[in-house]
């Protein structure tokens, strides 16, 4: 009898989607007004920036992007960029290539910022480590559109929720990266400091964080990569820019219009990355390196 | 005064490490811990560092002495016991009374070095000054007078990375001197140095030491190092001290097995010295005795040969046997006649110089820094004094039985 009623027996529906639209729901009802206020601080951060990065003669711009790749990396990718930027000029898609930026740029910057400190965090307390950790695999391995319902429901449509959906997908590595960095600099290192009297914020500033920057910098190369990719997606929320391009051409199976703006998104990334992986080469490390050469 | 005092210190890691150090303290007289999931470290490990001493604590790999020294200064808290640094006590203090207390008191070498790769080997050395918070044109003063200190002038402007092991300790070396403090903690200082180099670096360190006078704390695996710099050793074992003692001592009476079976590779011909082996009773004849004197005291202990003294009791020579018998002969009125020179070596001097003094049949004269003489050695115990090492083991094993 007992038996057959376990065999029946089934799990009951859990009400973890309607709890979490109810707590979302909450927020939305009493803070409503915060959010707002950030949407339209960040949309008018990015039209700005984007005003900024547009105000120039377009060829100006890309012989600044090929001058910049050329001092960061040498006259092969400063050739090289300056090809691609051509390239997205010539496929009438540079306007929307620094609206992508100009988002890629301000989500990344407020990633950087959030993720750094607590990566240090995390460095320094396993306690902190142990709860950062499976918030950061939450955040990396949900599926990237999943961000972007909640994000419409606090910010609306446009820049705010992309902004926001980007910053929350590209922090994780940030994050991991400069635990990683943090935890790897030498123990001996770290008591040399200890030995001679140094504080534990002067250890950090003055002897973990300038070791762990090349590790640091991979992580905010990962960011930048990582919110290129999700505000390419967040055009389906009306985030403007290459994304919207984008999903408008999917949506009207477009194959030429979505061949082209897939090739500006992969100019940009190239660029993009090659950029900020030659920032991480420039390391206190390095830096010493050149300025006893020159000596 | 004692610089620093270490009084029942223990060292347990895990998580119930207060339980263990309580099975510990209450009679349990092993070196594992019986509580599980810790490890003891240091047990019950107590001694006195006399301020100007190199004390060197010796010991193999997992003996507990780099945790030990960590404790001194603090970097590992201490599970129980005590830390006394003159007269504060480390152990009650506050982190920031710590701090305090090593930019003013302690400083550290590594064994790796520990430099920081990215600052120039000036700025390396004037790392515990910064600290200090020392104006840049003043630190950077001192730590140039700390580099040529260690021979490194000519070099502040290079990275660590383009310098030799060797060179790269001496920065280690120069940035532990510049911090002036009284305190010098080395832990496995030339290990990582290959053996021409970590000769080298112990003989800078003895002349350092003797123009500088730091209280030194010295963590090493090689008991010849430890022998060679030593003042008074320890030798630890399984996180307790086995043996504190001067390094003749610990090579002359080693207290278990243990140290016998680790002293047996020493070359204890540069360790011992003229006044451990040295035959303490002095049988001396005035240089006015009669040679029947002479003769009556080599008969009554049993010597092939007696010092001759003056009044003020410094050697100025030696009678042997056969030439104080010709003087009965000729009825020479005194030694004098017949005494030969001998040599006089200091009670310091390595058993290893006295081969070269001893030539010859006549024993050696051992003096004091005012010439009076301490002792005798006689060229057949040079042999035997080597010799000790092998027959120690067996004499232990004989009592164990």
């Amino acid at each position: 009898m007992r038996a057959v009623a376990v065999a029946d027996w089934e799990v009951p529906r859990i009400p973890l989607g309607e709890r979490f639209a109810d707590l979302v729901q909450w927020l939305q009802d009493n803070f409503g007004d915060v959010f707002t206020a950030i949407s339209e601080g960040l949309d008018s951060a990015v039209t700005a920036l984007a005003e900024l990065l547009t105000w120039p003669p377009t060829w100006v711009m890309i012989v600044v992007f090929a001058l910049l790749a050329f001092w960061l990396r040498g006259w092969k990718f400063g050739i090289a960029a300056l090809l691609g930027f051509v390239l997205l000029d010539g496929l009438d898609s540079y306007d929307s290539a620094m609206q992508t930026l100009s988002l890629v740029l301000l989500a990344g910057v407020v990633a950087v910022i959030v993720a750094v400190p607590l990566g240090i965090l995390g460095a320094r307390s396993d306690t902190a480590s142990r709860m950062i950790k499976p918030v950061m695999d939450f955040l990396q391995t949900v599926p990237q559109f999943i961000y972007l319902i909640p994000a419409v429901i606090f910010f609306g449509i446009g820049v705010g929720p992309g902004i926001v959906a980007t910053v929350m997908f590209a922090l994780a590595p940030g994050v991991r990266l400069t635990e990683l960095g943090i935890r790897q600099v030498d123990r001996e290192m770290v008591e040399a400091g200890e030995a001679f009297g140094s504080s534990p914020t002067r250890i950090l500033t003055g002897i973990q964080i300038p070791l762990a920057m090349p590790s640091i910098m991979a992580g905010v190369n990962q960011i930048i990569m990582l919110s290129l990719s999700m505000v390419v997606i967040a055009g389906m929320v009306g985030t403007p820019g290459l994304g919207a391009d984008v999903f408008e051409a999917t949506t009207r199976l477009q194959l030429g219009a979505g061949f082209e703006y897939g090739v500006s998104v992969v100019i940009l990334a190239i660029y993009l990355d090659r950029i900020t992986a030659s920032l991480s080469a420039k390391s206190a490390v390095s830096r010493a390196r050149r300025l006893a050469g020159a000596a | 005064m004692p610089s620093i005092q270490v009084e029942n210190l223990y060292k347990v890691f895990g998580r119930r490490a207060d339980e263990a150090v309580r099975a510990l303290l209450s009679g349990d007289d092993g070196t594992e811990s019986t509580v599980p999931g810790t490890t003891a470290a240091v047990v019950d490990v107590s001694f006195d560092v006399r301020s100007g001493e190199i004390f060197v604590v010796m010991g193999l790999s997992g003996s507990g002495k780099s945790t030990l020294l960590r404790m001194l200064n603090g970097i590992l808290p201490v599970t129980h016991g005590r830390v006394q640094l003159d007269d504060a006590e480390l152990t009650a203090m506050s982190a920031r009374q710590i701090r305090d207390m090593r930019k003013r008191h302690m400083s550290m070498v590594f064994q790796h070095f520990a430099l920081f790769p990215h600052r120039s080997v000036l700025q390396n050395a004037a790392y515990g000054l910064q600290i200090q918070g020392l104006g840049k044109r003043e630190r950077l003063d001192r730590a140039q007078q700390a580099l040529s200190l260690v021979g490194l002038d000519g070099w502040e402007d290079r990275l660590p990375e383009q310098l030799s092991g060797g060179m790269q300790q001496r920065v280690g070396l120069a940035r532990a001197l510049a911090a002036d403090t009284d305190v010098l903690l080395m832990d496995e200082a030339f290990s990582a140095l290959d053996p021409l180099i970590r000769r080298e670096m112990q003989d800078q360190l003895l002349a350092l030491q003797q123009q500088l006078g730091k209280t030194i704390v010295f963590i090493t695996h090689d008991l010849n190092e430890a022998m060679r710099l030593g003042d008074r050793i320890a030798v630890m074992r399984s996180g307790r001290i086995v043996q504190i003692g001067t390094a003749e001592a610990i090579l002359t009476e080693p207290a278990d097995d243990y140290v016998c079976e680790f002293v047996r590779d020493v070359d204890r011909a540069r360790v011992l010295t003229a006044r451990s082996v040295m035959d303490k009773p002095l049988h001396t004849v005035s240089s006015s005795a009669s040679p029947d004197e002479a003769l009556r005291m080599m008969d009554e202990h049993r010597l092939t040969a007696v010092l001759v003294v003056d009044a003020a009791g410094a050697p100025v020579g030696a009678v042997q046997q056969s030439d104080a018998r010709e003087a009965v002969r000729h009825r020479r009125p005194a030694v004098d006649a017949v005494q030969r020179p001998v040599s006089r070596v200091r009670g310091d001097t390595a058993v290893s110089d006295l081969f070269t003094a001893a030539s010859g049949p006549l024993p050696l004269a051992v003096v004091d820094e005012h010439g009076t003489l301490i002792g005798v050695v006689h060229p057949s115990a040079l042999l035997a004094a080597l010799g000790e090492v092998e027959r120690a083991p067996d004499r232990t094993e004989g009592e164990g039985h």
